[in-house]
């Protein structure tokens, strides 16, 4: 098997390990150094505005945020436990309804204490995003949360 | 109006809050519910076992805090204003302070600036103890009727 698939294959644990992100089914698309790519499929038990079908929100944000956290775990030379210290989101245009939505994450820079990230959420072009994002992750947490 | 628009007119003009919030299907994937308490409107979000993202500690998906915060902005928004106008998110920044316990989490928002077409919003989050919030964020919102 290709590195590339052991990695891929090893992923799956950000699904089925995290309850609530197999709660939104996401799924791993890609899982290189540094660079996620992870699937949302479209359903309706994560719609906003019912009248027309665009998805909420807050599953963009959650969406952003696991695969923000994922692209760091995949920076970061060994396993360490690490935790959100904020994310901005810009929501640059509705997702439309009834299609998937895709979000590349990258972790463009590690330090010793914090990692920071940038994603962008899109259908199918990059260019045209949903939303993007800057977040940063502080790195060696305790198990507790503490800081 | 729409439809959406109208229903979240009828829930006002009855002051039933938690219609509102039973409208949106993704506030009813995360457990949201509204109540009034004096002049706040209190945003929880009931514990459920999908909503975990570090199964380890365990503690809340980083995005569902988010999620939750933005939800209790544009609900406040709604609540407050004369004429229902969907809000849009155009920004949404988190800061996660602690991580989030398996048990009720509660929201609160306040409106800082309401303009002709923008609204800036500050929401902060908490479970137990109200003085130690587990997230904060603020919001900006484009809030123009759509002609």
């Amino acid at each position: 098997m290709a590195e590339g698939d052991k990695a891929l294959r090893a992923s799956r644990g950000f699904v089925d390990a995290i309850p609530h992100n197999a709660a939104l089914g996401f799924q791993v698309l890609e899982f290189k150094k540094a660079e996620v790519v992870f699937l949302l499929p479209y359903d309706a038990k994560l719609v906003g505005n019912p009248d027309t079908g665009v998805l909420h929100g807050g599953a963009i944000t959650a969406l952003l945020d696991a695969c923000s956290g994922a692209a760091v775990f995949s920076a970061l030379p060994a396993l360490m436990p690490i935790a959100t210290l904020d994310l901005r989101i810009d929501y640059n245009r509705g997702g439309d309804p009834g299609r998937d939505i895709k979000c590349r994450a990258t972790c463009y820079k590690v330090t010793r204490n914090v990692a920071f990230t940038r994603a962008v959420a899109y259908h199918d072009d990059e260019a045209d995003p949903i939303a993007t994002s800057a977040g940063t992750f502080m790195l060696g947490t305790k198990q507790g949360g503490g800081r | 109006m729409t439809p959406l628009v109208e229903r979240l007119a009828e829930a006002k003009r009855s002051g039933d809050i938690q219609g509102l919030f039973d409208i949106v299907p993704y506030s009813r994937f995360l457990g949201l519910s509204g109540r009034v308490d004096g002049d706040e409107i209190i945003t929880t979000m009931k514990f459920a076992p999908h909503l975990i993202g570090n199964p380890a500690l365990p503690a809340l998906h980083g995005g569902t805090l988010g999620a939750l915060l933005e939800s209790s902005a544009i609900f406040e928004l709604l609540w407050r204003a004369e004429t229902i106008v969907l809000p849009k998110t155009i920004t949404l920044t988190v800061d996660y302070l602690r991580s989030g316990a398996p048990v009720d989490t509660h929201a609160r928002s306040i409106v800082t600036r309401h303009g002709r077409r923008v609204a800036n919003v500050r929401v902060e989050a908490w479970q137990t103890d109200r003085a130690t919030p587990v997230a904060t964020a603020h919001a900006i919102f484009l809030v123009m009727r759509e002609s």
